[in-house]
Order: structure tokens, then sequence, then C-alpha cells
């Protein structure tokens, strides 16, 4: 690592890799760090009130794990699963979901100078789950920020809590 | 100086100075009640007398100072030049809650005298015979150093057992040989023949000359274990005058290494997030997972694939793994488990206090000690108890000269029992005193408009009024010879840990309380029950009946309500396939069944598609990785390793509430 | 290194000891109360016994006693840990068999201390 660092060309910091996962036509980028597993499609339990890129629920060796659909949670239209459909299971922030995908498809490295912003360049992602998009290989590889995919339900959350503090107070 | 952190040890301290308090409340409460056992007195004394050890050690030194007080008026108790009076118990118990009390503040970080354990202490010191005797530090002995030495001449003869204590004359003379430079002289003379010598006595006898100016505490000290066992005379070799600064340092160091502490730490605090485990259950534990390693083994075997003549014993490994897995998880949940004693310990005390203040004489018989329970649950259930066996003694019980007019003894008994009963736990608090006045519960449900007429209710339907919430409130509690301090509250509780409570009482005999709790939080009795394509647990504790729907027994109301009729009573149906949107087919109301549950004391009908069975399941938080969902109180992992949602009936219960107010 | 077993029924001062002992590179086994010593004491081959005198089930002294008289512990030293600091208490203890005391409170370094001194 030190070489590196003293190597003029290298980059200051150091790379990082990439799941790339497929929807669609287009290629996501998967912080490898935040992988924990990819699994084949299984049912899962759905849950009320959840909004509909939640899927559910599905039993992750004694974990009750939230799944949700990237193409719903994109607004894209939701595929058949298949056998080729893929669950990722991420970790962020100490909670653990599932995040299915069509398929995946490889393992990148990706310098940070080698990340550019996302121009508003009508993708069928809305930007603010984007950390930046990069090109391997002659392919454009946009990378998720996944701490953000299950965050905009905030809102609801808030909503929920205002709600059941209500309940208390007529209890 | 040592590296070892000593704050490290504080909240180990912390959690047995309780333990003792509470072992020395107990036997200062049998002591009270004339008890003779002299390993009482010795239980209190060594309470007292290991808190000040430890809170010496490590570096409470308020709570030493406090304790020692104590530790002393235990020693003449114990040695008889004491009776152990009814002042001294009262004493000595005011004493414990004091401790306790300063053991907190210490563990928070903060001064642990106060103006209160200040006139305590004052009272204990005063109580104690003569002098309130501080510990004497040896300063007699600085007196004999303040000469010029410039040596020591030792005559040392030890008696022949000296060895078997584990001294060892070779290992004091090098402790000697630190001071300065040494010379030996070894006496042999009454060696006796080899044949007559016990290789375990000693026989030599040494003649020793130190060439150093130590102080005669550091000469002697080398000897001080074996004073007694050996002929001894240490005489120094004196030259020119005393050096004064010498006997200042000495006389100063036992105080410097006296000096306070500050260790604290401020991370601790009195709230308690471990749980203590008997040895012999973890022994259990690694028994089992050694077993399930074993079986594991045995199974692997058939990795390659099985052939028909090892079928049966792949089923006989897959049984044993089954059995085992079953047992593991048993032990893993007894961890939880603690005796309930942990929550009957306080009750000796209040029950002694609360009679004594309302002249009320009572006897308190508590069974079942050893029953466990979850530690969950244990840490909730103390205030119930409390709550009922408060009110038992306020208004339960009479007065001596009441219960002598009814033909009763003077005294009154309150029974604390705990015990099994089927899956669940059962405590019961009873009295043997006047019984609910039926008469002035129904006055006072018509008053707080929670009946209209007592005509035709059974006893046990006005018993339940009690738990009415708004049938008491503070002001009300002298008024009525019947209880209900805040006794939805206590039934609140007790339902929120999956419990449920009933009252029996008898006019002129008694009223018993009996509080049913389940084993476990963790693990449910559940009925299985199919909605759409879905399938929900519903927990079989708030479960009062399950009923299949006839088209008579169903009105609507407006606003698109449904009313079930049970018992009588009609009730509003929800069906959980609108409330959680579930997917499938939506079913005629007479085509299902209405599960009649109960949260917070209000029936409300569950409408699902039909029963599917009864299980026990292991609850698991959505929380953790997802979020809290209204009507929902967990999850579950079936059979078939899928998962199923567990409806939260008194959530359930709320929502249909609001949508009732809206 | 020696192989201590270290006797108290408080559990704070025994990690203490222990902590302690085994930082300086010892083996240390615990016990909480003489009987419990007595038990350990039967499995393992101890080279040096500190115990508190005040316990529940066997007090140290009846335990120093007690083990006196098996022959393999006849010579090894035993240290009580006491807070009395009456001349009583020690010399019970060494009318039991005791080799010396250790008296309450002591910091971790007078532990060392005197371990060193009977260990040589």
């Amino acid at each position: 690592m030190n070489q590196q660092a003293n190597s003029a060309t290298a980059a200051p910091e150091e790379a990082a890799q990439y799941l790339t996962v497929n929807l669609g036509n287009e290629e996501y980028g998967v912080d490898i760090l935040a992988v924990r597993e990819i699994r084949g499609w299984t049912p899962v339990t759905r849950i009320p009130q959840a909004p509909g890129y939640v899927l559910g629920v599905l039993n992750l060796r004694g974990a009750i794990v939230p799944v949700l659909d990237l193409r719903l949670r994109f607004g894209l239209a939701r595929e058949e699963y298949t056998a080729t459909t893929v669950t990722v299971i991420v970790m962020v922030n100490g909670r653990q979901f599932g995040v299915v995908v069509d398929a995946v498809s490889d393992v990148v490295e990706v310098a940070p100078g080698d990340v550019r912003p996302v121009p508003d360049m009508g993708t069928t992602v809305d930007t603010e789950y984007l950390k930046g998009l990069t090109s391997v290989a002659e392919r454009m590889v946009l990378l998720l920020d996944v701490d953000r995919l299950l965050q905009p339900q905030d809102a609801q959350m808030l909503e929920a809590a205002l709600a059941s503090s209500d309940v208390k107070a007529v209890a | 100086m040592s590296k070892v952190d000593l704050a490290q040890f504080h909240k180990a301290f912390y959690e047995e100075s309780l333990d003792g308090l509470d072992a020395m409340e107990q036997a200062l409460l049998a002591l009270d009640e004339g008890a003779e056992d002299p390993e009482l007195i010795n239980v209190v004394f060594r309470a007292a007398h290991s808190i000040k050890g430890g809170a010496a050690t490590f570096g409470f030194t308020d709570v030493a100072a406090f304790t020692h007080v104590a530790e002393n008026l235990m020693d003449e108790v114990r040695s008889g030049r004491r009776p152990m009076a009814k002042a001294v118990v009262e004493l000595l118990l005011r004493s414990g809650d004091t401790v306790r009390d300063m053991l907190s503040l210490s563990m928070a970080g903060q001064p642990a005298a106060t103006a209160e354990s200040q006139a305590l202490l004052a009272e204990l010191s005063a109580m104690v015979s003569g002098h309130a005797a501080a510990p004497v530090v040896a300063v007699a002995k600085a007196a004999a150093a303040a000469e010029a030495i410039e040596g020591w001449d030792i005559a040392f003869r030890p008696f022949d057992y000296l060895l078997k204590s584990g001294n060892d004359p070779a290992r004091m003379f090098r402790e000697l040989e630190a001071l300065g430079p040494l010379a030996v002289t070894c006496d042999a003379s009454k060696l006796p023949a080899l044949a007559d010598m016990d290789a375990e006595s000693s026989y030599l006898g040494w003649t020793l000359s130190l060439d150093a100016g130590a102080k005669r505490a550091a000469v002697e000290g080398v000897f001080d274990w074996v004073d007694g066992d050996c002929d001894l005379t240490v005489t120094p070799r004196i030259a020119a005058p005393a050096p004064v600064a010498e006997v200042a340092a000495a006389a100063a160091a036992p105080v410097a290494a006296a000096a306070p502490r500050a260790v604290r730490d401020p991370a601790a605090n009195s709230e308690s997030s471990s749980v203590r485990v008997g040895i012999e259950k973890i022994d259990t534990l690694i028994n089992l997972v050694g077993e399930l390693v074993i079986t594991q083994s045995m199974l692997s075997q058939f990795n390659d694939g099985v052939d028909a003549s090892q079928l049966e014993m792949l089923r006989h490994g897959l049984a044993q793994l089954g059995r085992h897995t079953r047992e593991l998880q048993e032990s893993v949940m007894s961890i939880r488990m603690l005796p309930i004693s942990t929550v009957f310990n306080r009750f000796p005390r209040l029950v002694r206090d609360l009679a004594q203040k309302l002249d009320k004489k009572v006897v308190l018989d508590m069974r079942g000690e050893t029953t466990e329970l979850d530690k969950t649950v244990l840490e909730k259930i103390g205030d119930p108890l409390v709550h009922l066996v408060r009110n038992a003694i306020d208004h339960g019980l009479e007065m001596p000269d009441k219960r002598v007019a009814a033909g009763k003894g003077d005294t009154g008994t309150l029974r604390l029992e705990a015990f099994h009963r089927g899956g669940s736990i059962v405590v019961e608090v009873a009295d043997n005193g006047a019984g609910l006045n039926r008469e002035a519960i129904v006055a006072k449900a018509i008053q707080r408009g929670i009946i209209t007429t007592g005509e035709g209710m059974s006893d046990e339907a006005v018993s339940d009024l009690i738990f009415e919430a708004g049938f008491s409130t503070a002001a009300a509690t002298t008024d009525l010879s019947g209880r209900g301090v805040g006794m939805d509250v206590v039934r609140r509780n007790v339902m929120d840990l999956g419990g449920t409570v009933a009252i029996r009482s008898v006019q002129g005999s008694g009223t018993t309380f009996t509080i049913t709790l389940p084993l476990t939080l963790a693990i449910i009795d559940g009925l299985t029950a199919a909605v759409g394509d879905e399938i929900y647990i519903v927990p079989l504790v708030s479960i009062i009946e399950s009923v299949q729907v006839k088209p008579d027994t169903v009105r609507s109301v407006a606003g698109g309500g449904e009313l079930f009729r049970f018992r009588d009573n009609w009730m509003p149906i929800v069906r959980l396939f609108d409330v959680f949107g579930c997917a499938g087919q939506r079913r005629a109301v007479d085509e299902g069944i209405v599960i009649v549950v109960e949260g917070e004391g209000t029936r409300i009908g569950l409408f699902v598609d039909e029963l599917i069975g009864q299980q026990q399941a292991v609850v698991k938080s959505l929380e953790a990785n997802y979020r809290r969902v209204t009507g929902i109180s967990g999850a579950t992992i079936l059979a078939d390793g899928s998962v199923a949602l567990i409806a939260d009936v008194t959530g359930l219960v709320r929502m249909q509430a609001r949508r009732k107010a809206a | 290194m020696a192989k201590i077993l270290a006797v108290d029924d408080s559990a704070s001062m025994r990690s203490m000891v222990a902590f302690t002992l085994r930082g300086a590179g010892h083996d240390v086994e615990e016990a909480d109360n003489g009987q419990a010593a007595l038990d350990s004491a039967a499995v393992h081959k101890f080279d040096l016994i500190l115990a508190d005198v005040n316990m529940p089930v066997m007090d140290g002294i009846t335990m120093v006693r007690e083990i006196r008289t098996r022959a393999d512990y006849r010579g090894i030293p035993i240290l009580m840990l006491t807070t009395e600091s009456n001349p009583e208490k020690k010399m019970e203890g060494k009318a039991a068999g005791a080799t010396g005391w250790l008296v309450k409170p002591f910091d971790p370094d007078q532990l060392l201390a005197t371990v060193n001194r009977v260990l040589g």
C-alpha cells in the first residue's frame, strides 16, 4: 500500500470494489463492503402498511429481513421473478435488507478519481440514490448509494410515529 | 504502580453488595421475628464485613467508613457482648438502605456521604459501645525506630513444626538479604540421627547478622508470620543519634496508603443489563453442544448420498438432531430464567413496615420462591405485585380488634405464592381479610358511570369492576373498604407481559389475586390462522374463544362496521383481511371464523378465514432490520422456514378504538 | 509461573486477585468458599492458596485446617486474606496452619509483593 502511495500515478485513495447488478438495460454498482450475501429468489412474506417496493420479509438464518425490489424502487415495471432473479443482502448501519435485482454480473474495481458526478440525463433512476457513475470496459456503471435505498420512507416512519403517539394519548 | 485498573471490578462489587444487603435484610427480618439461628447473625455480619472490605479495596472510602461501624456493631452481637435487640435490628435495617443508596451514588460517580448517611453513622457510632473504634494503624513500633542503627543481630530458632505452615527460613533470609548484606550461621546441634528425622520438621537454628540500618519494622516484618512459632531475638547495633526525618516518613506511610483513590466508573449505572448464570446451566449447554457436534458428524457421513440400508440410521440421526436442538433451545431459554425470589425478597420488609405503620398484625407466607421466570418478566412484575400486596394489607386485612370481633385470629395472613401451571407461571397474592364489599363496589361503579345497575351481575363480574379504568382514583383509597388504587394499571402491566389477572373473593374470608404469566416472552403459544393467501399468528393468551359465525349473530352498522353477538354482548368485528390489506379472496362474514380476543380489558372479534392449528412461536423482532408495524407485534418462522407475522392484539384493539372515535 | 488458588466469597475481590495474578503470569483457579476450595485442591495441585477468612458454607480457617491434613498440601504456602486486623484472627489462622496473611484493603501491588514473598 505504501508503495502504491509513493507511485506518482496512483490515485491518492484506494480503489473501491463494486458488485455490479443488472436492472433492465442498465448496470448498477453496489459497494462490495455492504454486500453480505447473494441468494436466489425465494418468496417473501408480505408486510402490512409497507410501501409498494418493500416486497416483504424473509427468514435469513433466523433473522427477519425486509426485501425491496430495486425495479419498483426506481419506478420500473415489475419483472416476473425467475430462476435468475437474485436477492442481494446488504448491511447498512447495522440493518440488513435484501435488494431484488434482475441479475448480478461482475465485481469491478473503481478508483475514486474515475467516479464522475451523475448528469441529469434522464436515466430511469432518480439521481438521489446514486453516488456517481463510472465506466468499466466501455460499459457505464451507475454507483448506488445503498444507504439511501430504504431511507425515503422516513416520512412514513415519522407519520407512523405520530400516529402511535396519538394512540398513546388516547389510551 | 500496578497497571491493574480497579474500576473494572466496580460493577461486580456493586452487584454482589446489593445481593449481600438483600441477604442481610432477610436475616434481620427473620431475627426481628425472634429467630435464634446464630447463622443469621453471621449472615448480617458477613454482609457488612464483605462490603467494608470491598469498598476499602475499590476506593469507596465513605461506604467503607460507614460499613466499618455497622460491622463493629454486628461483631458485638456476634461475640455475645450485645443482644440482638429490636433497636439494633431497626438501626441495621436503616443502615442497609443507606448503604444501598451510598453504593448507587458511588457508582454514579457522586459523593456517597450525604447528610442522611452522616446522621445515621452518628447513630450507629453512638450505639457501638465505648468508642467509635477507628482502625488502629500500627504506630506503636515507630518509637523504637528512633535510634540510629547500623545493623541488626538476629537469633532465629523455629519450632519443629514451622515448615508445615508453609513458611520457609530460606525465603525469609532472602527477604532479609534484600534489606542489606546478610551473614548467616547455622546451628545444627539439634539435628537428630537420620533415622529419627521427620522430613517436614525443622531442627535447625540460625544466627544472622544484617549489615544495614534497616528499620526495625522491616526486619521484624520478615518474621511477622512466624511470630509465636519460633524463638526470635532481634537486636539493633546502635551507632550515631537518631535521624528524625525517617521516623516521620515511617509514620506517614500508612496514611498515604490509605488515602482515597478517585476511581469511578461513570458508565456504570444501577440498571443491570447482565444476567448472572449458574455454572450448571453453562455446563448443560456445553454438554448439549457437544452432543450436537457428535450428531452432526454422524449425519455428515451421508454427504455423499444415502443407500437404502442406511435409511434407518439417517432417520435415527435426524431424530437425535431434533431432540438436541429442542433441548438446546430450552437450555438457552433457561439462561434468561431467574428465581422469583429476586422479586419476593422485598416483601418481608415491605409487609413489616406497612403493618407497623397501620397497626395491623400480618404474617407473610411466601411459597415457591425458587420458581423461575424470564428476566424481562421478572423486572416488570415487581411493581404490580407491590401494588397488590400494599392493597391487601391496606384494604384487605382488617385491624386486629375487627378480626377478633369477626371470630378470626388477630393476625392476618398474606400468602405470596408462585408455581407452574401448564406452560405458565402463576403468582398468587391472597389475604384472609374481609373480602371485597360487593355493595360498595357496585355503588362506586354506578357513581363513576361504569355501570347503571348492579342487579343481575354475578359476583365475578362485580369483582372485575375494580379493574376498570376510572374505577378508582388516589383520593378514593380510604373511603372504601374494598380495593382499587390503580388496579387498572396493575391489569395493564400484567397484560403487557402477555399475562392475565383474575380475582376471587369471598366476603368475610378473604381475596385472592391470581396472576398468570407466560414462562418467557421469547416464545408464545399461538393460533395459526389463514387470512386470504396469508397466515397470521394470534397469541393464545389473548384469545377468549373462537366462534363460527352465523348470519344472525352479525349486524352491520353505519359507516361499514360490523358487530358480532358474543355471550349477549355486541362487539366490533375487525377483519384482518382489511386491516392488513391481505392478498387473495375476501370472504363473506359467514364463511369464516371470529376469534374473540381481549386487550386492555376490551374485547373485539378478529375475523379470519380459517384456523390452521396451534403452535409455539419463537418471537422475532421486525424492528431489528425494518420498523414497527401497527397491529403486528413481531414475526416468527414456520416449520417450512417461511415467515409468519404475529398479530398484536392490544394494538388492534387500540386501532379499533381510534376508528370508532374518528 | 505458579498455580494459585484464590478463595473468596466476594466475586469482585476474587476477580481482582485473579486478574492481578494472571497479569503477573500465574495460573489462577477460583473458589467461592472453603468447601469449593477443598474440592478444587483435590483436583489441582496448587503452589499457593490465597483464602478469605469469612465465607459461607465453610470459612477459610476451617478450610486451612482441613487442607493441612492432606499430605500434598502440608508445606504449601497459604495466605489468609482478611480484613480482621485484630491479632486473634491472625493467630487463629496460623494455628490452623496458614503461612501468613494479607490484610484488606490491599491493592494489586501489595498483593503481588506479598505473593512474591512466599513464592520466592
